[in-house]
């Protein structure tokens, strides 16, 4: 018998979660629907005036996109947890690493790719310009992936944990900050006309660096929860 | 005497061992700290500029020094743990925790208080003070994950890797924190360049910061040996041990 090489393996994975999804689209929808209403909370909250959205945009739609991303952690590993199949992928002839690059890749296009294609609508709520709407869908897709995959590193280490979504958040949110930071300092310094390009490139490091390790590291910890 | 230190990566020589250290190293907190805080206080000159409200720093710095120390010291137990699966290094790591937090309170605290006399603020979103923040959040992430696990290998292990994710992270969060400061001009003040320092006040922080390091190796012993006593109980060497306290009480 043949054996299924990685990457087919890996995009089986990948297939299965975004059929998985398909059959129940709330579960997507949801995250959407919170990120939404976080970003549509904060003109009622400090002040409906323009200039003061404007300089808060960013900042308010990457913490948004940061709660929503983190929520959904919670989806990432928990079912597969509970019906057995994560067991089976560890005992799976393909490195781990992939299979869960898989997971994570899917995770992302379900709950970051559809934050980054509504955020420009939110961003003309809040009055950004043309060419800052521009910066802040790259800096979105940039910087999402990058937040699926740190935050796979809390999800599966809090597995079947008590409380594991309230501890996710305390674990994650700290190892966000450098997201946080340059994809909103992204969108800031191209309204302030300084350019946004050195933010840019470190997003993309950060997910270039977090691509590479991220996968090895949330392996170990789910082998360490499965043990 | 040669110090075997196989023998003593095992918990039930090392817990005898740690009991006879422990007083020595209290003994040099006390003097340690007595005399850091004479020199500082006392002997100290005032400072032109800050005037008597600098002395705050002999606290301070030590104490900001120690919350950085013991997150790394606690990342190599950790990586020595998951590499050579010690049972010793995930206790020292989980005893450090607590220490480290406390330290990095201090940090804050003090900073607070030296913060209100000289630049008229409580808090400023400075770079330093922002990721001492963020490695108090840390610091407590890795308490609430441990805390969390009711198997202690499972737990120590989790939480150990997650100092690994977090030592990593710390500069990556150091550098981006000020960037985004410098970007945003915010704080007035700018802590660039040390202050030139009298050789007493130096002298004074250097023991401080020992006197420091002295307290949190006794009380990490202390910790240490509870956390022993608490996994081993199961052992015959804990029940001797314990039967033998009965026996002296």
């Amino acid at each position: 018998m043949m054996t299924t090489g990685p990457l087919t393996a890996m995009f089986c994975l990948l297939r299965r979660e975004l059929i998985l999804a398909g059959r129940r689209v709330s579960d997507v929808l949801t995250t959407l629907f919170f990120f939404v209403i976080i970003v549509s909370l904060f003109p009622l909250g400090v002040s409906p005036e323009s200039e003061t959205l404007r300089t808060i945009a960013p900042g308010v739609v990457w913490v948004a996109a940061l709660l929503a991303s983190m929520l959904a952690l919670a989806r990432l590993f928990d079912e597969d947890y509970r019906d057995g199949s994560l067991e089976q992928m560890l005992l799976a002839p393909q490195p781990l690493a992939l299979l869960v690059l898989g997971k994570v890749l899917a995770h992302w296009l379900l709950t970051g790719a559809p934050l980054v294609l509504i955020s420009p609508l939110l961003g003309l709520q809040f009055g950004l310009s043309a060419a800052d709407l521009k910066v802040l869908v790259i800096a979105l897709l940039l910087g999402t992936p990058s937040l699926s995959l740190i935050g796979s590193i809390g999800a599966a280490l809090t597995l079947g944990l008590r409380g594991g979504g309230v501890l996710v958040s305390l674990l994650i949110l700290p190892l966000y900050v450098p997201v946080l930071i340059f994809g909103a300092g992204a969108v800031e310094a191209a309204a302030s006309g300084l350019g946004a390009d050195a933010h840019i490139s470190l997003l993309a490091a950060i997910l270039i660096i977090a691509f590479c390790c991220v996968p090895w590291v949330t392996a170990a910890a789910l082998r360490i929860s499965l043990d | 005497m040669a110090l075997n230190l196989f023998k003593l990566s095992s918990p039930a020589s090392f817990y005898p061992f740690a009991g006879r250290l422990i007083p020595w190293f209290v003994v040099l907190t006390v003097l340690l700290t007595v005399a850091g805080l004479y020199l500082g206080f006392v002997v100290a000159p005032t400072d032109y500029k800050q005037g008597e409200a600098y002395r705050i720093m002999f606290v301070h710095v030590p104490a900001a020094w120690m919350s950085m120390f013991i997150y790394v010291v606690m990342a190599v137990y950790a990586g020595l743990a998951l590499v050579m699966n010690t049972r010793l290094s995930t206790m020292m790591a989980t005893a450090l925790a607590p220490t480290g937090a406390m330290f990095t309170f201090i940090a804050l605290w003090t900073g607070a208080f030296w913060g209100k006399p000289m630049w008229g603020a409580w808090w400023v979103w400075d770079a330093r003070l922002t990721s001492e923040l963020i490695l108090l959040f840390l610091y407590i992430g890795y308490m609430s994950l441990y805390a969390a696990i009711d198997d202690p290998r499972r737990a120590a292990r989790a939480s150990g890797l997650l100092v690994l994710v977090g030592v990593v992270n710390v500069p990556v969060i150091y550098f981006s924190v000020k960037w985004w400061n410098t970007l945003h001009q915010g704080a007035s003040v700018s802590f660039g360049q040390a202050p030139e320092m009298a050789a007493t006040m130096l002298m004074a922080m250097l023991i401080m910061s020992l006197a420091f390091w002295m307290y949190t190796i006794a009380i990490v012993l202390m910790r240490v040996r509870c956390e022993i006593l608490e996994r081993e109980r199961q052992s015959e060497w804990v029940q001797e041990a314990i039967a033998r306290e009965r026996g002296n009480g």
